[in-house]
This record gives structure tokens, sequence and C-alpha cells, in this order.
């Protein structure tokens, strides 16, 4: 009988001095494994780790593996593992991350001419982008940093969205206030971007939270740069979402860069997989962040385990920044040509999936040429009416500060208008919606 | 002489810079406007120099003096997103200038750890709109340090720099002015430069300060504000305000970079008017140069008051209480406020958004015909 629960009790605990308790506490006839549990929490006796007389100091040892399914030859190396999408919906996901990229580049050097403010590429992060949106359901709640665009256009956003956002027009859905890259939209379920990083990540908890409570059937997923794991806010969500047992997915996108700090002066350590399982008990998994179908699998792999044992999950793609990091940085400053190079050609995303396309016979220069063509003319056009749009209108500037503007915010708004009228040839009021009806009255 | 040949070097590095089109504000002068410079006294060698130059000067010669000084935060290693860390470590070695992780709170903690130590923090936080996870170590730490432990410990050798305010284009997060945040908080400094002169006396003041200094920087100017900067060693005292203008009709005070937009205003309202302001500029916000404003307004019996900040609780209203406290029977006019709106800081709106010269000569002519 005793050792029938002693071995019930091993396979529960390895803590040696919990068992020789147990032993010496319990009579130990009924040995149902939930009995030697409750007794375990009653003694506060349910410690996982073992008792040593061993003085050891532990160190790093095992790293957590990177999983990656297809080489940059496009060869998938274990058959079973290739998410079989149909032609069309793999060309679907290569034109929206050829897309992007032509988007990137045109919008980048828009910006380089004045025309926009300021703008974020992607490059090299593409496979992150479309992979893991591909396995998330319309239903799943976004957070997002800034550098996620393909995860939004592969949910509906579209050139136009993005291109009024960038150009602060009338029809961007912010009217205006954010600076371009800080998209949010209800349509595709994406809440609002904001600069302050990491702010997003113990939203995202409180977030799948709600979406437990409510009894749904989705998921929250935050994304979050390597950089950003270093806020406190980072640990805040990740132990609310462990302690509190939430539909969380926190994809980290390990680009190696945060602006000019490379990923070895940002952690020590086993990056920011390593965090997960023995820093917070958190389900974990390392990618191939340059692997769309890699990518692909482990998002929806967390998002049945998110869902289904309604647990966060943590995960973090390896991939590389290959661009600026914004309009306002020069990265050949602090990093070389050589290493940015290594990583564009070398493991360029895009390419190791037209590989992969190339082997099925679904894909040739010919409509390599074409879609790149078309993605110009679309990115151009959107661009050039943009530009015509008019600004939102100046009584934005008072609305959304409150659910309904309080009376110093109405009182700031007749005062503006007023001066407005003293000087309208001093400021831009032509470029802005609606100001000759505002000065009119 | 004191790294003559370095600023060269600064000059070619300076490719672009963060968030760096030219701000392009309303009430931005159309020709610069001859903002007058602050004479030092023995001043010795001068040089030109822009307003990050003259900050990043004004560190090396507190580097150079004090081997436990030490400068660090995000990405101030290859010079800083705005230059102002440039060549420094290359100059004092990375164990004396170097990155920190992304993290405001951590950076703000281990400041004070190490001014409590007996070392010379100046700590960077990239953006004054990203000091806020700092809040808790800034005004609950290195506030109270000496106040909680009786006079027995304290981090006064603590200087944390942040560039603060509009530059055209920031939106919400690359524009705000939280200076009476911590104005707001006792055991705090808080200074504004408005030119490069004064940045590096008020920096090598603030550095050397007792007290534990909150430096916000004006970023529109780092670039655009450039004087002939004494290359040597001096200090401007913190809580003193500068008489800009000496005037007798109105007294126009403001920091920062207001102070361009003031000075515009001012001389619209002279050429326009035949007004003659008093201009102060303020440099220290906590403690504020009550005396100098006071003696002011007795003068002149008319003030206004301008910040980029919101005016609901910013700080001019903590300014306009104490006038009113000392100078009632002296006041000819309501005391004016000329602010940023009480919203967030709208980016497409900025120009509407902001106190431009021409709002602050409207309540400047308002406040005359009283
Ligand atoms: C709280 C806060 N501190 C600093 C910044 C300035 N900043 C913007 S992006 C960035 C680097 C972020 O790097 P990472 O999280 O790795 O994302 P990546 O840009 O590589 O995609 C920094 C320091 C900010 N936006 N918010
Ligand atoms: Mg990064």
């Amino acid at each position: 009988m005793i050792s029938q629960s002693y071995r019930i009790l091993s396979r529960i605990s390895r803590n040696n001095e919990l068992k020789k308790t147990f032993l010496t506490n319990l009579n130990c006839k009924s040995s149902s494994p939930s009995i030697i549990r409750s007794f375990c929490k009653k003694q506060n006796l349910d410690e996982n780790f073992e008792y040593t007389n061993k003085l050891e100091v532990q160190e790093l040892k095992h790293y957590i593996p990177c999983y990656t399914i297809m080489d940059q030859e496009g060869v998938v190396s274990k058959p079973d593992q290739d998410p079989n999408f149909s032609k069309e919906e793999v060309i679907k996901m290569y034109t929206t991350m050829l897309t992007l990229n032509v988007m990137d580049s045109i919008l980048y050097d828009v910006q380089r001419q004045g025309r926009i403010s300021f703008y974020m590429t992607s490059f090299g992060e593409e496979a992150i982008h479309i992979g893991s949106a591909a396995a998330l359901e319309m239903s799943d709640t976004i957070f997002a940093q800034y550098r996620e665009t393909g995860v939004f256009m592969w949910r509906g956003f579209t050139i136009n969205d993005i291109i009024n956002q960038c150009c602060t027009n009338e029809h961007d859905l912010g009217k205006g206030r954010q600076m371009p890259m800080h998209f949010g939209s209800r349509k595709i379920n994406l809440q609002t971007i904001s600069s302050p990083l990491t702010t997003q990540l113990p939203q995202a908890v409180g977030s799948s939270y709600a979406q437990k409570l409510a009894g749904e059937k989705n998921c929250t997923i935050v994304y979050f740069g390597e950089g950003a794991a270093s806020e406190g806010d980072f640990h805040a969500a990740m132990n609310f979402a462990a302690a509190l047992s939430t539909p969380t997915i926190f994809f980290c996108r390990n680009n190696k860069w945060a602006i000019s700090t490379p990923s070895k002066e940002q952690y020590k350590g086993d990056g920011i997989a390593g965090r997960g399982p023995n820093g917070y008990g958190m389900k974990t998994i390392r990618v191939d962040g340059n692997d769309i179908w890699a990518v692909y699998n482990v998002t929806k792999l967390a998002r049945k385990i998110a869902v289904e044992e309604q647990v966060p999950v943590l995960i973090e793609a390896m991939t590389y920044r290959v661009g600026h990091h914004s309009t306002s940085d020069d990265s050949s400053r602090y990093r070389t040509v050589e290493e940015i190079n290594a990583w564009k050609e070398g493991k360029n995303p895009i390419s190791r999936l037209r590989n992969y396309m190339n082997h099925k016979g679904w894909w040739s220069d010919a409509q390599e040429k074409e879609t790149i063509a078309n993605a110009r003319t679309t990115v151009r056009e959107s661009l050039v009416n943009a530009e015509k749009q008019y600004k939102p209108s100046i009584n934005e500037i008072f609305t959304d500060v409150y659910d309904k503007p309080t009376p110093n915010l109405i009182e700031q708004q007749k005062e503006l208008i007023e001066h407005l009228k003293l000087y309208p040839d001093e400021y831009p009021l032509n470029q802005f919606a609606d100001s000759k009806l505002i000065l009119k009255d | 002489m004191l790294r003559g040949n370095n600023i060269k070097k600064v000059n070619s590095l300076l490719v672009r810079s963060f968030h760096s089109t030219v701000g392009n504000r309303s009430g931005g002068p159309s020709t610069p406007i001859n903002y007058p410079s602050l004479e030092i006294e023995n001043a010795g060698e001068k040089q030109k120099m822009n307003l990050f130059q003259a900050i990043n000067n004004g560190m090396d010669i507190a580097m150079q003096k004090d081997s436990k000084a030490v400068v660090f935060g995000e990405d101030v290693g290859f010079g800083g997103v705005f230059r102002c860390t440039v060549g420094l470590r290359d100059k004092y070695g990375a164990s004396r200038v170097f990155n920190t992780p992304l993290c405001e709170q951590g950076i703000a903690g281990f400041a004070i750890g190490l001014a409590a130590q007996g070392a010379t923090p100046i700590a960077e936080i990239q953006f004054a709109d990203y000091i806020f996870p700092a809040f808790d170590q800034i005004v609950n730490e290195a506030a109270k340090y000496r106040y909680r432990s009786g006079g027995q410990f304290d981090c006064g050798s603590l200087t944390i720099r942040s560039p603060y305010g509009a530059v055209g284009h920031g939106g919400h997060y690359h524009s705000q002015s939280p200076e009476s945040y911590f104005g707001h908080t006792p055991g705090l400094k808080v200074v504004i430069p408005s030119t490069p002169i004064e940045a590096k006396g008020l920096l090598l003041a603030s550095i050397r300060e007792k007290d534990p200094v909150i430096f916000f920087e004006p970023k529109l100017m780092y670039r655009s504000a450039v004087e002939e900067v004494p290359i040597g060693d001096y200090e401007i005292p913190l809580g003193k305000a500068r008489i800009v203008k000496e005037g007798k009709d109105i007294t126009i005070i403001g920091w920062g970079a207001q102070m361009r937009v003031l000075l515009q205003a001012v001389n619209m309202a002279e050429e326009k008017l035949g007004i003659s302001c008093e201009l102060i500029d303020l440099r220290t916000i906590q403690p504020w140069d009550v005396e100098t404003v006071v003696e002011s307004v007795k003068k002149t019996g008319r003030v206004v008051i301008s910040h980029e900040a919101p005016k609901t609780g910013g700080w001019a209203a903590e300014i306009s209480a104490t006038i009113q406290e000392r100078c009632f029977l002296h006041l000819e006019a309501p005391i004016q406020r000329v602010c940023g709106y009480d919203t967030p800081f709208p980016l497409i709106f900025e120009k509407f958004y902001v106190p431009d010269h021409l709002k602050n000569f409207e309540s400047i002519k308002k406040t005359m015909v009283y």
C-alpha cells in the first residue's frame, strides 16, 4: 500500500522531504493521486524541486531549440510538417509579403522626400507577419508594437488604410492624431498602436482574461520586439498571464536590434524564450522567423493551446531587422553591410517562399514582375490620392479626449476658432476639412 | 584646447537625427530671429556649437573632471538618437559610457543606486514622453531619498537628461512637456535650457548640484539653435531666471523652446503696438526664481506666461498663483496663460495646438488694453 502511494507521490513530486512527510503523517490507506495532492497542498509542501546535499551553482545549460522546417531553398525537411496550403492560398501569402515589401520601399523613399512625416519598414520580417496572421482567427484580438504591418494587411487592412494613416488625412481612422505606423482598426480587431513600448503586453493579458470570462473561444495575440521585452511591463504581463491563466499568445519578434542596441547588450541568457518555461512556467516555442511554414505551425499550435487549455504561450521568432530602425535612423552607424547582407541574401524569407513555390511550379518570373508592378501601381496611386485628401477637421483636436468634451475643452475650442478668424492666412486652413464652415459661424 | 578637434568630427557625423525633418511650426519665424546670447564672464575661447554639441561638450567636461561620472541610457553608446553623447564612449571607455537594456524604470533606479554609492550618474531617457515608466523611481525614490533617511543618504549627484517638446511631427509621444509633473514633487530640481550656451552651463551645474535634477532639453533646437559657446568649464546657477530683454509695460515668462516664440511675439508687440515687454526665461522650473518674476511684475503690472504643456495644471498655473499672492495690488490686468490645449498632443494639428507667437501676441494685446 505504502509503496503504491509512494510511487504515485513520486510521479507528482520529486521532493524527497515531501515524500518523507507523507509517509510519516498519513496513514496511507487511501492513495489516490487527488488525495495525495490535496495532502501536499495542505502541508504547503507542493514544491517541485528536489532537496539536495550537493552544493552546486546552476548555470544555463540547455538552450531552447529553434523550430524550422523549410530551408532557404524552399525544401520542407519533414513533409508531414508542411501545412499544405493550396496553390491559391500560397500565392495570396506570397503576394502579400511581396506587396508589403514593395510598399515599404516606396513609402521609405516617400518619407525621405518629405511627403510623409515618418515610416518604419518590415524588411526581413515578412514571414513572421503572414505566417502568424494566417494561423489566427479574425475574432482573435491583436495588440501590436509597430513593425507588424503585414499582419494587418493579411487581416484586410488595405494599402489605402495604411497610406491614409501615414498621410494623416481625414480618412485616417485615428483622425490624424498619431504618427505614421500607429494603426488601429475595429474592422480587423486591432487595438490602436501606442508608441510607449511594451504597454500593450499587460493590456493584452487583460483583454484575453475578458475573453476567458466571456467564455469566448478566442485568444489575444500580442506582438513585441526583443528590446521591448526588457521593460518592466514584460514581466508584469508574463507573470499575470501565467498566474491568472489567460489565453494570450506572446509573440516576440527577435530581430537582433533595438535601434542601435544589439540583442547581446539587451539581455543575457537564452533569449526571450528562455524566460518562459522556468521563469514563468509558461509554454514556450522558439521558431525560425524567416520560415513562414514554421511560423504558421507554431502560431497555430499556440492558438490551439491558448484557446483549448486557456493558458498563455510564449513564441520567440528569430529574425533580423534588415532595414533601418525607422526613417529617423541610419543603421550604418552601428552595424555592417556584411551583417545585413548575410540575412538579406542568405535568409531572405520572401525568396525562401518563392523557392518553395518554384518547386511546385506555382510561380514564374513573369508573375513576379507583374505582382511587383501591380503593387507599385497600387501604392503610388493610393499615395497620390491620399495626398489630395483633406486633413481631418480641426474640431477633432478637441473630440475624444473624453466621451463628451468638458467645459474647458469647449472654451478652448472657441478660443482657437476666434483666433483663426483673426489670422486665417497664417494657418494652413485650406488643407483641413470643413475649415470654411467652422470659421463661418 | 578642450576637444577642439572633436567638434568637427561631430559635425561630419551629423547625417540625420531622430525625427529630424526641420520643425515647421506655425509661428516659426520665416527668418531666424536673433536671440540674444548670454554673456559668460571670463569665458575664454569660444566655438560655434548647436544645442546638442553644447550638451555633448558639457558632459565631456563633466566626465573629464569627475572620474566617477558615468553616462548611460538607451542607445547612448553610439552617440544617442539625438547625437548628444557622440564620441564619449571612444573617449572615456565603454564602462563609463554605455547602452542600458530598454527599460526606463531600470535606468532611473540604477542611476539612483549609483548616486547613493558615490558615483555621478548622467542618465538619458530617450524622450521625455518615455520617462513615465521611471516615474515611480524618480518621484518616490530619488525625490525622497535624503528626506526619508534623515539626511543620512542621498542621490543628489543624479542627473536625468531627456529631450522634450514639440518638433513639428512628433504626435502624442514625441512632443510632450512633462515638467510640471516633476515640478510638483518636493526633492527634485527641474531645469530647462533654451540656448546652447545656457544648456552647457546649466547642465554642468545640474551634474554638480547636490540634489537630483531632471534636465529637459528642447529637442526642436538640438540643431537649429547655434551659438558661440565657451569651450571651457563654466556653470550657470540653478534657480535663477534670466531677463532676456528688459521692458516696462508687461512681463512675459517662458522657458525652453518657447523662448524663441515669445521673443517673436515680443518683437511683434513692440513693432506693431509700441509695447515694451520684459521677457523672462525661467530656466529652472523648480525651484523657480520668484524674486526676479515678482520684481518684474511689480514694475510692469501685467503678465503673460506661456508653455507648450496643457494649460490645466501646467507650471504657468503655479507661477500665476504666486504672482497673485505677491503682487495683487500691482496687477493692472488678469494674468494670462498661453499654453497647449487640454488634449493629448495631436500630430497633424500641431500648428493649431501650440501656443505660437500669434496667440501670444494677441494675449499681450489683450492684457495691455484690459
Ligand atoms: C517606453 C519607450 N522607451 C523608448 C522608446 C523609443 N524606442 C522606440 S522603438 C525602440 C526600440 C525597440 O526595439 P525592439 O523592441 O527590439 O523592436 P524593433 O524595433 O526591433 O522591431 C525604442 C528604444 C519607446 N518607444 N518607448
Ligand atoms: Mg528588435
